[in-house]
């Protein structure tokens, strides 16, 4: 089944349900399916239960942290200049707001195919990091899901149980988010491969 | 589907209030068992509830490993993350090296030649052989055979170690596959090596089972123990030997049929009751599997190159796009999950584990299990806490 | 029968003992330090950096071109390019290290700096005990330590060896015969071209 066959599927089943198709370039072509909150549980569940699809089995699931991006676009712009009309190019700049994003590799054990990806976006990267937990649909979601919250700050409503998996409780920052700033090593002992380091963290441009 | 209040982790905590009922507080003990375990195969902890030697409640705590893998190959050119996958799972590095390779190959679309695709079967073949062996070797540790399962077991690994450090320069740390390809090609007289290590190994698994597969002191702790049913295994994403032992007929060799698994003739064996003895027998018949893939690969691998010319070691730039790319790792699906921006590093580097996923139905297999069979049970999924913690 | 399981385990386990005075397949101990099997010839441990003839500030093949330095997945190599260029083996004037430092407590083996290395001037050397008491200088190697011969090269890896010299006789070969051509052509004699780095996939 094409992924666009899949996505009509899903909009007869669910309606209302918004399913964007996000096109990969790649040479894998692995094209993914973007989804709303409101109606994810809906289409998830019937994606695991609808017989020709069958994705019972839930194998990756990951958050990708995409940074606000300026995005600039060249507009021809028709302005007095001098009192003569002329035709003037300006650059548009604009701001994508950045977001995370948690990405479901879903295959089916009965029927032996897939994967169907399935993407789902938080409206920011500070306050409104809330997306529905899809743990209730397939198990398997439960500590990827915990770990996303961990290393990324993904919010998962109607995730049994959600804590830190990986860092220790008390840990404040996202590690794994684009901008995390490492701390200063409170284990510190100067050793001879600092200015090994030093060099390069200075090429790759980090701090 | 009726069997989704068995398999929401809400039916533990319902297992567990049934046990505890009318228990005092006082009654119940709280261990913490590990990190510093010998029988958690690391740093791994389980804060179990115990009610006299009954567990109660079982919940895994992992992270004491962690070092943000993924990080790093976020920071490092998609060449330098291939010696790190080495250290994920570090009993199987020849499997890490080409899941991730498939990974990179699905994303920039790079072709492997022939005799690369026949050097992958076999290095990951021995792998197979080399982890399931030592693993059955560690479960019987575990539970109480001290010694000598084990170092039958290391015994026959030891050589297929020494089959890898002639091929790779290291044992363990292998770091042998690249994008389009294998590094270097056998050196002379080592498929004869193989040939005969390989054709030894039937005997040691005879002998094996000779030892243990009959043993009732075995059977007694193994069977009917930490029963995994089929509908929570699938749910629980479950893989590998734990998922078969179920009796769920998923091995990503014949679904996939990633590299050039079309073209060998094996099984894929099944369990019925999904408990450790199966776990244990799924991996006995599982290396008798690999031995017949094995043999067929060494008699079949043609002369040739081993890297695609058009691959680029240095300076590899995929375009902008993703990929997720899966092999079946002997410890189940293992996935690499990569985005990239079109620059010299990964933007998204994101490595799917399976020790880490199946550890989610710890819990579900343990409870009302004696403590020390939570052992037994935790053997029998076959973890690395260098996979699971990354 | 009950029992019948356990003692056919034993008698396995009496024949492997027993076996083991007879076999050697099933006697695999060796009494390291005092006996030892000989090491693989791919068997790799840290990074040394090879020198042709005697002199290993002369014959140095290293001409500080930091590929090693940027690919290394752990950073533990440290490279200061030198001021002024030196001949090499070829007769051309090159840069060398000033300093060339690895820190071989960082070092994970993965010889990724012998693979892209285009002057073959950086190989995997089999030495494993290294231990040391002094936990900070005495895991940072600097170019002396880290300088080995060609000759020490060609006892641990022979079949490597005989390769890269194949590889570097035709790069001098094909020096040769571009400066030959160029002298034909009594033009100005052409700066001489780096080797391209075509041995960044090890055979």
């Amino acid at each position: 089944m094409t992924i666009e066959q899949v996505q009509s599927e899903i909009q007869s089943a669910i309606p209302g349900a918004k399913v964007e198709i996000i096109l990969n370039p790649s040479p894998s072509a692995q094209h993914s399916l973007l989804l709303d909150h409101e109606h994810v549980l809906a289409v998830a569940t019937y994606l695991r239960d609808v017989s020709e699809l069958r994705l019972d089995y839930c194998s990756n699931v990951t958050g990708i942290d995409w940074l606000p991006r300026e995005k600039s676009e060249k507009v021809k712009v028709k302005n007095l200049v001098e009192g003569v009309e002329q035709e003037v190019e300006e650059v548009h700049k604009t701001v994508v707001p950045g977001y995370l994003e948690v990405v479901y590799h879903l295959f089916s054990v009965e029927k032996k195919h897939g994967p169907v990806i399935l993407r789902l976006r938080t409206e920011d990267r500070a306050a409104k990091v809330h997306l529905p937990s899809l743990t209730p649909i397939w198990r398997a979601a439960e500590f990827q899901e915990r770990e996303i919250f961990d290393l990324y700050g993904v919010i998962f409503d109607g995730h049994p149980d959600l804590r830190r998996i990986l860092m220790w409780e008390g840990f404040v920052d996202h590690p794994m988010r684009r901008d995390y700033v490492e701390p200063d090593d409170y284990e510190y002992e100067p050793t001879p491969h600092d200015h090994v380091l030093q060099r390069s963290r200075e090429e790759s441009g980090r701090h | 589907m009726s069997s989704m209040t068995e398999t929401t982790s809400a039916a533990n905590d319902e297992r567990s209030r049934k046990l505890t009922a009318g228990i005092s507080e006082g009654q119940l003990l709280e261990v913490s068992m590990g990190p510093h375990h010998p029988s958690t195969h690391g740093v791994f902890r389980m804060d179990v509830v115990l009610d006299g030697e009954r567990v109660v409640k079982l919940k895994p705590v992992v992270g004491y490993l962690h070092r943000n893998h993924e990080k790093i190959g976020e920071n490092n050119s998609y060449l330098a993350s291939m010696p790190y996958t080495d250290r994920l799972d570090y009993l199987c590095s020849l499997t890490n090296n080409w899941a991730y390779a498939l990974a990179v190959e699905t994303l920039a679309g790079i072709d492997v030649p022939e005799r690369a695709q026949y050097l992958r079967v076999i290095t990951a073949e021995l792998t197979r052989l080399q982890n399931h062996s030592s693993v059955i070797g560690f479960l019987v540790q575990d539970m109480g055979a001290s010694g000598t399962p084990l170092m039958y077991a290391f015994r026959e690994r030891e050589k297929i170690l020494d089959l890898f450090e002639s091929l790779t320069g290291s044992r363990m740390m292998c770091n042998y596959m690249r994008f389009g390809g294998c590094r270097i090609d056998l050196p002379a007289g080592w498929l004869d090596r193989a040939k005969k290590v390989v054709a030894g190994f039937p005997q040691f698994l005879d002998e094996y089972e000779n030892l243990l597969g009959t043993n009732e002191i075995l059977m007694a702790r193994t069977q009917g123990i930490g029963a995994l049913s089929r509908e929570l295994a699938i749910n629980a994403g479950v893989t590998g030997p734990l998922l078969r032992a179920s009796g769920v007929n998923y091995d990503i060799r014949k679904v996939d049929k990633y590299g050039i698994y079309d073209r060998f003739d094996f099984k894929v064996p099944l369990g019925d009751n999904g408990d450790v003895y199966d776990r244990y027998m799924i991996r006995i018949l599982e290396m008798r599997e690999s031995i017949k893939i094995l043999d067929q690969a060494m008699c079949d691998i043609p002369p040739g190159p081993i890297m695609d010319p058009k691959a680029k070691i240095r300076g590899f730039r995929p375009k902008a796009g993703e990929a997720y790319g899966r092999i079946e790792a002997p410890k189940g699906e293992l996935g690499f999950y990569l985005i990239s921006d079109g620059s010299g590093n990964p933007y998204r580097y994101r490595v799917r584990p399976p020790s880490f996923v199946n550890l989610t139905v710890l819990e579900d297999m343990c409870i009302g299990n004696y403590i020390a069979d939570t052992i037994a049970i935790l053997g029998s999924i076959d973890i690395v806490l260098g996979e699971v913690d990354r | 029968m009950l029992g019948e399981g356990i003692v056919r385990g034993l008698a396995e386990t009496a024949r492997n003992f027993l076996g083991s005075f007879v076999s050697k397949e099933r006697l695999t101990t060796v009494q390291f330090p005092e006996e030892r099997l000989p090491q693989a010839e791919a068997a790799r441990d840290f990074p040394f950096l090879v020198y042709d003839g005697e002199d290993w500030q002369a014959g140095m093949r290293c001409v500080a071109c930091q590929i090693c330095e940027k690919e290394c997945p752990p950073k533990c190599i440290f490279i200061e390019k030198s001021k002024d260029k030196k001949p090499d083996a070829l007769g051309r004037a090159q840069f060398y290290p000033a300093r060339f430092d690895i820190d071989v407590s960082v070092c994970m083996s993965c010889q990724i700096c012998v693979e892209v290395c285009p002057f073959e001037a950086i190989k995997m050397d089999t030495a494993f005990e290294l231990s040391t008491d002094d936990r900070f200088g005495g895991l940072l190697w600097d170019r002396q330590k880290l300088a080995l011969s060609d000759a020490h090269y060609h006892a641990i890896h022979p079949t490597d060896a005989a390769h890269t010299d194949e590889l570097l006789a035709a790069e001098k070969a094909k020096a040769e015969a571009r400066t030959k051509a160029a002298v034909a052509k009594a033009s100005p004699a052409p700066m001489p071209q780096p080797p391209a780095p075509a041995a960044a996939n090890e055979p």
